[in-house]
């Protein structure tokens, strides 16, 4: 009995205390979507400026669309990063596009591209595919789609812009050997197929070798007339 | 002999096709009800994890489920007449369900988890067979298991049958209130949470009398920790709401699910009533109810601890104070606190080390959509780093749990993802 009223007296006094300390905010974590994706960064910067890796692509300033279809591809499998698929698995469509949405506004300070060891007679092989394309081989210009900057287009084209050159010339291939697929009809494939390994070579040291511009935004939707119909890229 | 039955199954089936699948029942609204209830019903028994291989078509088949036997394709449960169970009677189906035959007598391997789905009434599983006539039909022929000899001999299941399988529907305890026992049913049943938290034997087989008690998962390598002792995933301390609120939504004020837990979570128990989750809670904390809690090995011993947790405290300080603070408190339900979290003390240092491994995400659901994630650290931190950092967090803050070692660290790299 006299214990119950210890208590009973005991709690009266710690009433305030106790509302205070509800009252006061209980730390949460920061509602944001940088608090969010902090198990991105480590990988891909934290501004999505990719990272010194030569493997880790930037995602800063790619259309949204194309970024969410690449995040959906990688939680279904058709596109393949263990690390990136095992993230990815158990995330809705809605998440990932806000996710793609966020890395696609940031913009990262500009960056140094990388030093190039590629000859001159092969960056300059690579600046003609790009801008010009080869057409006794059915090359088509990487800018008639990635945008006169290279900067990519809304929704789905990606800027080719602030990556190394490994991880381009590893993505031509997965185009082209079919382990890494886009809505059909899948343009990137087309086009991989259409390439020589010197000309993989030679666009991927030309791309690593350019500064991203001032502005990496991708030129509008239906800006450009591609040479070629896109899945990804709805007219 | 497995090709045997497959050439003579595969000839019969050839005799069956139409070329057309078997148009879906018409539904009055009784139909409706009973197709709705079976929806549900597919959902608490998760059957979307096995039986529809990632991007594919609902219940087509064709996951390849390893084992340590070899691999093993799920079946095609769609109601296509040639290649599904379109010409099953809701007779076959039952008999599927609860003693693991097929139409033909023949013997299902059971990674098709019956020895939990017998406890399935028949009413329940007639409802879960007219749900099933009604999804699309798929033509899909289903792939012949890769079973090393002697395992694909089907009569091999003979013996894991007269071993570890109990025919029987679930029996209510009558000391025991309706929601104890609704939580029961679909614990031991259709949830077949048995499957992965028992001890799997040589033989892929969970003696009954060891039901919950934990154990790794062959092949995927996560510990499913016990649900019936508070030293591991017991859940006898836990108030209801939380664990109503792991099951329901993946994170909790006590831990998150990850690994194969994410993937329940996931198809099956986010969809569940809170009626029936509630029902499951309340089963599971009396499973746990009165044994010891924290764990009883004592810590890391003082050789030990000054070299790797110096180590592991730099790597902590370094690495994880940013989300699960200096005291391992967290900031939970989004950052879980590590501080007297029994998971990742417990003897098996397998899901902690595969956490700083991996990362990872909670499962996005109806009640947490936007999970906030953890990213992995095999590619930044070294072998000894990661049993540095995993022996720190097992016995800083009053953790109870064991030193880890660099060869096992080193060892879980290799496991693959999926
Ligand atoms: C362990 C490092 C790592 C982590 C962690 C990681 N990624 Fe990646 N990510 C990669 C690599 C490597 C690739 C390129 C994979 C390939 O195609 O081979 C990639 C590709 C991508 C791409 C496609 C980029 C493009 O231009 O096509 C997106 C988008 C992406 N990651 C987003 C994310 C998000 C969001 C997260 C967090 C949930 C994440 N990544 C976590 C390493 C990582
Ligand atoms: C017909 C339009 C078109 C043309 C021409 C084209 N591309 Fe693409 N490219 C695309 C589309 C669309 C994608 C996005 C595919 C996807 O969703 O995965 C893409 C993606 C890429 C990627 C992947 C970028 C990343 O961040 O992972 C690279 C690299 C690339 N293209 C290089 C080239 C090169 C080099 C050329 C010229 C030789 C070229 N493309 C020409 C449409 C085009
Ligand atoms: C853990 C994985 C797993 C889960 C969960 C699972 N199944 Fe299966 N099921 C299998 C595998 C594997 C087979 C094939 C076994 C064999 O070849 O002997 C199978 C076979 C079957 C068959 C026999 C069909 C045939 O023609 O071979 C039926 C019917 C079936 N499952 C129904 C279900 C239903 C209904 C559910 C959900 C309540 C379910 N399964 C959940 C793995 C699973
Ligand atoms: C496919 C295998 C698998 C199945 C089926 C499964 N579990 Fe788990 N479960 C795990 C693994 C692995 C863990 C450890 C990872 C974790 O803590 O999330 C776990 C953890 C748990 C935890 C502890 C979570 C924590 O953070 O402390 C609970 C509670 C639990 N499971 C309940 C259930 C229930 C109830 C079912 C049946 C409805 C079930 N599990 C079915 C594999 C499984
Ligand atoms: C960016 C925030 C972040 C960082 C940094 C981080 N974690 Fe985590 N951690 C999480 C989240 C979120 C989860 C829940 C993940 C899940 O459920 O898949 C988690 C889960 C865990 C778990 C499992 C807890 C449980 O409930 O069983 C362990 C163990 C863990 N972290 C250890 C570490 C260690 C050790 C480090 C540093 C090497 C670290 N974490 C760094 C956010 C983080």
């Amino acid at each position: 009995m006299s214990g119950r009223l210890v208590c009973a007296v005991l709690m009266i006094v710690a009433l305030p205390t106790i509302w205070s300390a509800a009252s006061a905010q209980t730390p949460k974590a920061p509602d944001t979507l940088e608090a969010r994706v902090r198990a991105c960064t480590p990988c891909h910067g934290v501004q999505g400026e990719g990272t010194d890796n030569d493997y880790f692509p930037r995602l800063a300033g790619k259309p949204a669309g194309y970024l969410t279809n690449q995040l959906i591809a990688f939680r279904d499998g058709r596109r393949r990063y263990a690390p990136m698929n095992y993230l990815l698995e158990y995330q809705n469509d809605d998440y990932l596009q806000k996710i793609a949405a966020y890395f696609s506004a940031l913009r990262p300070p500009p960056q140094q591209p990388s030093v190039t060891e590629a000859s001159p007679a092969v960056l300059a092989r690579g600046k003609t595919l790009i801008t010009h394309g080869d057409q006794m081989h059915g090359v088509p210009a990487c800018s008639g789609c990635h945008g006169p900057k290279l900067t990519g287009m809304e929704p789905g084209i990606p800027g080719l812009v602030g990556l190394h050159a490994s991880y381009i010339s590893a993505q031509l291939g997965e185009f082209r050997y079919g382990t890494r697929t886009a809505p059909s009809p899948d343009c990137m494939q087309l086009v991989a197929a259409s390439l020589t390994e010197g000309d993989v070579a030679a666009v991927a040291a030309y791309l690593a070798s350019q500064p991203v511009p001032a502005d990496p935004s991708p030129v509008a939707r239906g800006t450009l007339a591609m040479p070629l119909a896109c899945g990804s890229e709805p007219h | 002999m497995l090709t045997d039955r497959l050439a003579s199954w595969l000839f019969i089936v050839g005799m069956f096709f139409t070329g057309f699948g078997v148009p879906a029942i018409a539904a009055g609204a009784d139909d409706h009800a009973l197709v709705a209830k079976g929806e549900y019903l597919a959902k608490a028994g998760d059957c979307i994890a096995c039986h529809t291989d990632p991007g594919g078509a609902l219940f087509a088949g064709g996951r390849a489920l390893p084992t340590p036997f070899g691999t093993i394709y799920s079946s095609n449960i769609t109601p296509d007449a040639a290649t599904g169970i379109g010409n099953w009677s809701a007779d076959d189906f039952y008999q599927a369900m609860h003693e693991g035959r097929f139409p033909d007598g023949g013997l299902i391997y059971p990674v098709m988890p019956y020895a939990s789905y017998t406890k399935v009434t028949r009413a329940d599983s007639d409802a879960l067979f007219a749900y099933l006539r009604s999804v699309p039909p798929v033509n899909r022929p289903n792939r012949p298991n890769d079973l090393q000899f002697p395992y694909n001999n089907r009569q091999l299941i003979l013996g894991w049958r007269t071993l570890y399988f109990n025919v029987g529907e679930y029996q209510p305890d009558a000391t025991k209130s309706a929601e104890w026992n609704r939580g029961a049913y679909l614990v031991q049943g259709l949830g077949h949470c048995a499957m992965c938290h028992s001890p799997i034997n040589a033989l892929g087989g969970t003696p009954e009398s060891r039901a919950f008690q934990g154990g790794l998962i062959p092949m995927q390598n996560w510990y499913a920790p016990s649900l019936t002792s508070n030293k591991e995933a017991g859940l006898g301390e836990w108030s209801i709401d939380e664990i109503v609120g792991l099951l329901r939504t993946g994170v909790s004020h006590r831990g998150a699910v990850y690994g194969p837990m994410a993937e329940v979570t996931f198809n099956s128990l986010q969809y569940l009533s809170d009626a029936d989750v509630r029902a499951m809670a309340i089963y599971l904390k009396s499973l746990a109810a009165g044994t010891p809690p924290g764990p009883e090995s004592s810590g890391v011993s003082s050789s030990e601890s000054s070299l790797l947790m110096s180590l592991g405290q730099t790597v902590y300080q370094a690495r994880c104070v940013i989300c699960h603070g200096s005291d391992g408190s967290g900031l939970p339900p989004d950052y879980p606190p590590l501080a007297g979290n029994p998971s990742i003390q417990m003897e098996s240092a397998v899901n902690p080390i595969r956490m700083v491994l991996n990362g990872g995400f909670p499962p996005g659901t109806g009640g947490n959509p936007e999970p906030y994630g953890m990213p992995p650290f095999a590619q930044t931190l070294s072998d000894d780093e990661v049993a540095a950092v995993v022996t720190y967090i097992r016995a800083a803050w009053g953790n109870q749990g064991t030193a880890v070692s660099a060869s096992q660290a080193n060892a879980l790299r290799k496991v693959p993802l999926d």
